[in-house]
Parts: C-alpha cells; sequence; structure tokens
C-alpha cells in the first residue's frame, strides 16, 4: 500500500515548515512586544526625547533625578503591570477555551472577573474580609476568593450532563448580571470615598501600578506557565474532544478542574490590582490562534504574547487619544478591541474554532 | 506476548447496567474478533471497561506483567472536531501524550509511513476541520496506529466509510493484526464485512455475551432472529465465501426475550476445563 517516496515524507515536512513558521511568529510577536514596552516607557504628560529615555534607562543614574523617577517608579511599573496583566488574562482566557471547549469562554464573558470585582468591592465598601488570615491583602484575597468560588461553580455546572456550549455561556452571562447587580448594591450603600475609589476600579486603570503588584502578577504567570506547559499535550487533546482525549489516556476531569483553579488565580490576581479589563482574555487568545493555531507548545506562548502585546499597545494608546490625559485602560480596550476583534474575524473568514 | 481474557466484565452507566457477566476464553495475538449486536446493546462500553476508561467489575487478564498507556487502545467512534490542528499535528498528539515535547525525526518518519499506509499522505496539511466523517475515521486509525498498541479496540471503524474504504480498512487491519501480532476487537455492523475479515465473532445482547466463536460459527439463522429480531440466513456465495441473505425485520421483535438462546460453546468448555 505505499507510495512514492517524495509523498510519503510530505507530511513530515509540511509539519517542519509549519513549526519553523509559527516559531518565527513568536519572535516577531517577541519583538513586537519590546517595541511596544518601549514606546510605552516613551511616551507620557512628560514629553522625553526616546534617546534621553534609552540612555535612563541604561544607566539611570546619569540621567536627572526627575526623569529617573519619571522613566523608573512612574512609567516602569505600568508599562510591565501592561505586560504582565495581560499575558495573566490572555492566558487565562485561552485555557479556559480550551477546558470548557468554547470560544466564547474568557474571565470576563463567564462572570469571573464581575466575581473577582465583587469581592474586592466588599473590602473597598464594607471592608469585609472573606479570609480573614490575610487583612493586608484584603482586596486581592477577597477578588481571587470570588473568582475561585466562581470558577468552580462554572467548573461543576459544565461537567453536568445534558449541558451544552451555549448553556454555560448563558450562566456565564447570568453571573456576571448578578455580580454587577451585587455590585451596584455596594456602590449604592456606599460612601462617596469608597464610591469613588469602586467607580475607578471597575474602569480598569492601570496607573495604581507599583513594583510590589506588577511582582505578584507576574509570579502568577509564573507559576501558571509551566504548570501549563507540562499538561502541554494533554490540553492540545482536549481539543479534539474528551471520548477522543480519554482514549490518549489524558484524565479529563482531573485536569480540567486543576487547570480551571490556576484559572481562577491568573484571572482574579490582575483583576484585584487593575480593576476589570475586559476583552483581552477573549482577544488574545483569538489572535493566537489565527496565528499559530491550537497546538499548546505554539498556542500557549502565544497568547502570553498576544495578549501582553495588545494591553501595551492599549496602554500606549490610553497617554495618546487626549494628550496630556491618560484615559482608563478598560475603556481603551473595549473600545478599540472590540472592533478590531471583529475586523479579523470577518476578514480572515478562515475558520479558526 | 500480550494476549486477552474477559473475565466476569460488568460495568455501568448511571445507574444502568450496561454490561455484565462478559467471560471469554484466550484470544490470542494475531486474530481479529468482530464485537457484534444492535446498538445499545454494550459495545462500546464494553471496549471502554476493557480500555480501563470504565470503572466496573470483573478482571481484564492479559497474560503478561508489562503494562504501559498503549498497550491497550481504544479508538472511540468520531465525533468531529473544531480544533485548529492539521491532520498531522493531532496524529503527533496521540503518539506524545506523556512524554516530552520535543518530536523527534524518527518520530516524524514514522507518522509519515503511517499516513502513507493508509493512503492518507495527502490529508497531512489539512485542518481537522475540513475532513469528510470518512476522512476523520481514517485519520482517527492513524491516532491509535501510531500508538503501537498491543490490543486495539476499535468502536465501528468503518461506519462513515464508502464500500472500496471499508474494505480496504478492514482488509488493513487484518494485515496488521496478522504483521504485529496484536489483537484486534472491531465493533461492526456489517455481519458480511465480519464473515470475510474477522477471525472470531462475539455477540452481544442487552449487554451480555451471547456467542463466542468462529465467524462461521456465530453468524447464523438464530443469531440473526435473536440478536438482531430479522429474518434470514447465511448461505455461501458464488465465491465460496459465506453470506448473510436477510428477508426483513422479525415478526418475533415482541418476544424476543422469550426466545433468548444462550449460544457459547467455547466458552462452556473454557470455563468446563476450569
Amino acid at each position: 500500500m505505499s507510495t512514492n517516496q517524495i509523498s510519503i515524507e510530505a507530511g513530515s515536512a509540511h509539519y517542519k515548515a509549519r513549526s519553523l513558521r509559527r516559531f518565527m511568529i513568536l519572535l516577531a510577536m517577541g519583538g513586537a512586544l519590546f517595541l511596544s514596552f518601549a514606546i510605552d516607557l516613551a511616551t507620557g504628560p512628560a514629553n522625553y526625547p526616546l534617546s534621553d529615555v534609552i540612555a535612563t534607562l541604561l544607566d539611570p543614574w546619569s540621567a536627572s533625578d526627575q526623569m529617573r523617577v519619571v522613566i523608573w517608579e512612574i512609567r516602569m511599573p505600568i508599562a510591565l503591570m501592561a505586560l504582565t496583566v495581560g499575558a495573566a488574562l490572555s492566558t487565562a482566557g485561552a485555557q479556559m477555551q480550551t477546558i470548557l471547549a468554547n470560544p466564547l469562554a474568557s474571565p470576563f464573558t463567564l462572570g469571573i472577573s464581575a466575581a473577582a470585582g465583587f469581592g474586592a468591592a466588599l473590602a473597598l465598601v464594607l471592608g469585609v474580609a472573606l479570609l480573614p488570615a490575610f487583612v493586608d491583602f484584603i482586596i486581592p484575597i477577597n477578588a481571587f476568593v470570588m473568582a475561585m468560588a466562581t470558577a468552580l461553580i462554572i467548573h461543576f455546572f459544565s461537567r453536568m450532563r445534558g449541558v451544552t456550549v451555549e448553556t454555560i455561556v448563558l450562566l456565564g452571562i447570568a453571573l456576571v448580571f448578578t455580580f454587577n447587580a451585587l455590585l451596584a448594591l455596594l456602590q449604592y450603600l456606599a460612601s462617596e470615598q469608597a464610591l469613588a475609589a469602586v467607580v475607578f476600579w471597575t474602569m480598569g486603570s492601570l496607573v495604581k501600578a507599583t513594583w510590589t503588584k506588577v511582582a505578584v502578577t507576574a509570579i502568577a504567570v509564573a507559576i501558571a506557565l509551566p504548570l501549563f506547559v507540562r499538561q502541554a499535550w494533554a490540553l492540545t487533546a482536549l481539543r479534539l474532544g474528551d471520548a477522543k482525549a480519554e482514549s490518549f489516556g489524558v484524565n479529563v476531569q482531573g485536569l480540567r478542574l486543576r487547570t480551571m483553579l490556576i484559572v481562577s488565580m491568573l484571572a482574579a490576581i490582575p483583576v484585584s490590582f487593575v480593576g476589570t479589563i475586559g476583552f483581552i482574555g477573549l482577544v488574545g487568545p483569538h489572535i493566537a490562534r489565527m496565528l499559530v493555531g491550537e497546538d499548546q507548545r505554539f498556542f500557549l506562548p502565544a497568547s502570553v504574547l498576544c495578549g501582553a502585546l495588545i494591553l501595551s499597545a492599549t496602554s500606549v494608546l490610553s497617554k495618546l487619544l487626549i494628550p496630556g490625559a491618560i484615559l482608563p485602560i478598560g475603556v481603551i480596550t473595549a473600545l478599540v478591541g472590540v472592533p478590531f476583534f471583529f475586523s479579523l474575524i470577518f476578514a480572515s473568514r478562515r475558520k479558526s474554532w | 506476548m500480550v494476549t486477552l481474557r474477559l473475565n466476569d466484565i460488568g460495568t455501568r452507566y448511571g445507574n444502568v447496567q450496561v454490561v455484565s457477566g462478559i467471560t471469554t476464553p484466550v484470544i490470542q495475538p494475531g486474530t481479529v474478533t468482530a464485537v457484534i449486536g444492535p446498538n445499545a446493546a454494550g459495545k462500546s462500553s464494553l471496549f471502554k471497561r476493557i480500555a480501563g476508561l470504565a470503572k466496573g467489575t470483573g478482571v481484564v487478564e492479559l497474560g503478561t506483567k508489562t503494562k504501559d498507556r498503549n498497550t491497550i487502545c481504544y479508538m472511540p467512534q468520531d465525533t468531529g472536531s473544531t480544533a485548529v490542528l492539521t491532520v498531522y499535528e493531532s496524529i503527533i498528539l496521540a503518539a506524545k501524550q506523556g512524554s516530552s515535547l520535543r518530536v523527534k525525526a524518527d518520530e516524524l518518519e514514522r507518522i509519515d509511513e503511517i499516513l502513507a499506509a493508509l493512503r492518507i499522505s495527502n490529508l497531512s496539511g489539512r485542518n481537522l476541520g475540513e475532513l469528510s466523517g470518512g476522512q476523520r475515521q481514517l485519520v482517527a486509525i492513524a491516532q491509535t496506529l501510531v500508538r503501537d498498541p498491543k490490543i486495539l479496540l476499535m468502536d465501528e471503524p468503518t461506519s462513515a466509510l464508502d464500500l472500496h474504504r471499508q474494505m480496504e480498512v478492514l482488509s488493513f487491519m487484518r494485515d496488521i493484526a496478522k504483521g504485529q501480532n496484536i489483537i484486534v476487537l472491531i465493533a461492526i455492523h456489517d455481519l458480511n464485512h465480519a464473515l470475510q475479515y474477522c477471525d472470531q465473532a462475539m455477540a452481544i445482547r442487552d449487554g451480555r455475551m451471547v456467542a463466542f466463536g468462529p465467524c462461521a460459527e456465530v453468524i447464523d439463522r438464530d443469531l440473526l432472529r435473536d440478536v438482531y429480531q430479522v429474518d434470514g440466513h447465511v448461505e455461501l456465495n458464488s465465491l465460496g465465501h459465506r453470506h448473510v441473505v436477510l428477508r426483513g425485520p422479525s415478526d418475533q421483535t415482541d418476544s424476543r426475550h422469550d426466545t433468548a438462546i444462550l449460544r457459547n460453546p467455547r466458552n462452556e468448555t473454557a470455563l468446563a476445563a476450569q
């Protein structure tokens, strides 16, 4: 039953070429990310020439005190926060879409961000700590507990017999509405000061970034990624359907639960620091999928880079749209990200889910 | 050498006992066994139980101590996939589960060979979503073969294939079973194909095994009536092959439980020998 030699090797040749191309795409995305990060550092109300910014980056003590503070203490945490938050949310979205077999899954669309937001508002408005042991980190811990609880609700609901992809989306919408209503109730009860904090927070903004917040978010991503990489083959196999993945020897239920727990951490931590920044978790993985497909060895890094790049570029936009003002980044991601996303879907016309 | 013997195998789906008390003689390597029976007879559940994917009672005896994740491979009925993966990637995926992220040159070579043997090299760069039902079944067979199983459980692998491909695949699987000395169990509806390509047959109805033995002994007028509720008989065709001739649905469908005959000659002798 053999055919000629050329066509036999066509499969592996095609695969190798494809893998190389994907590797190049990842490199290009890395390059674009670095560029965007540099521009992010160079833009802001204080107009410094790019060459001075680079000089300050390379040798902080050669620059003026003012310049050093602006670049290293103000702009750098914000720029890094954009990278880490973008990476975390996009990774969370990518793995939610994978384990729920649902192109509409993301922390934002399934109510995990809204739950985290409600948890944070509980702390901001009422001072309620959901885990009394950690009062110093009351806002992120509250956000995390609520996000985790919601992720588990979605997880167990998705395991029930007869539950379809559409049911999960409906459940997500119900959760979003529920938590938004609860958040509105808290806003109604809140003092003027607390209200301002909650409103600012629900818009999503990077300007309150600190080195500590950057570090915590980066650590969350650094913990999650190796765990996902180790399961790269199994997670990819999930996309072939449960029956097929099981027949390959994948413990489907266990993998889903573990992944959902990591995802809720990845979604909750950024939300607790920078508020609800929507659509990164939805758009990032979709762009990654269009570029490199769904082999997790490429899809995972591509999702990370995509999310980081989108939020970094949005951070630049938020400073440029109205000169002298920094718009809340959550507003920009929604206003710019969504039409961009649709244009991608309609332009490519390629079946990418 | 891996052999297979089922000892009082049973399994449930939810609260329903879908397979119970299935005991077979030792199934030898190099053989193809047709698993036959009507829809919902318990064929898929039996396969999942054998592969360890469903919990249940009884013992799956392999005649060997060394067993890994690829010793018994179950090929489920195809459900399709929307994944943005090529055929080639999906086969790598089957081969690499539980091992390193790096794909070596000899692994690629082996996949090339399997695709060529199944004559689907031309599909390797296609996305899974673009395949027809028949093409998906061929890809699923490649995904199973690449794991180098010792026992291969195929759940209706030819249901979406055209006539030519059905015969090609069954004859290919028979060659694989003989050539690589492995055990192949195929759940199949076409009894003529079972007669032509399989060494023996296991007939299942309502989760119980009602017959096990050479195809010529198992597939007969009684089986058609009792297991499938159809009127028909088996005769020799002009090529000298046994051939099922069907007349139509049996009139006795209502009383099928009364007329059930447990015919299990091999099994009884095997049990008696113990």
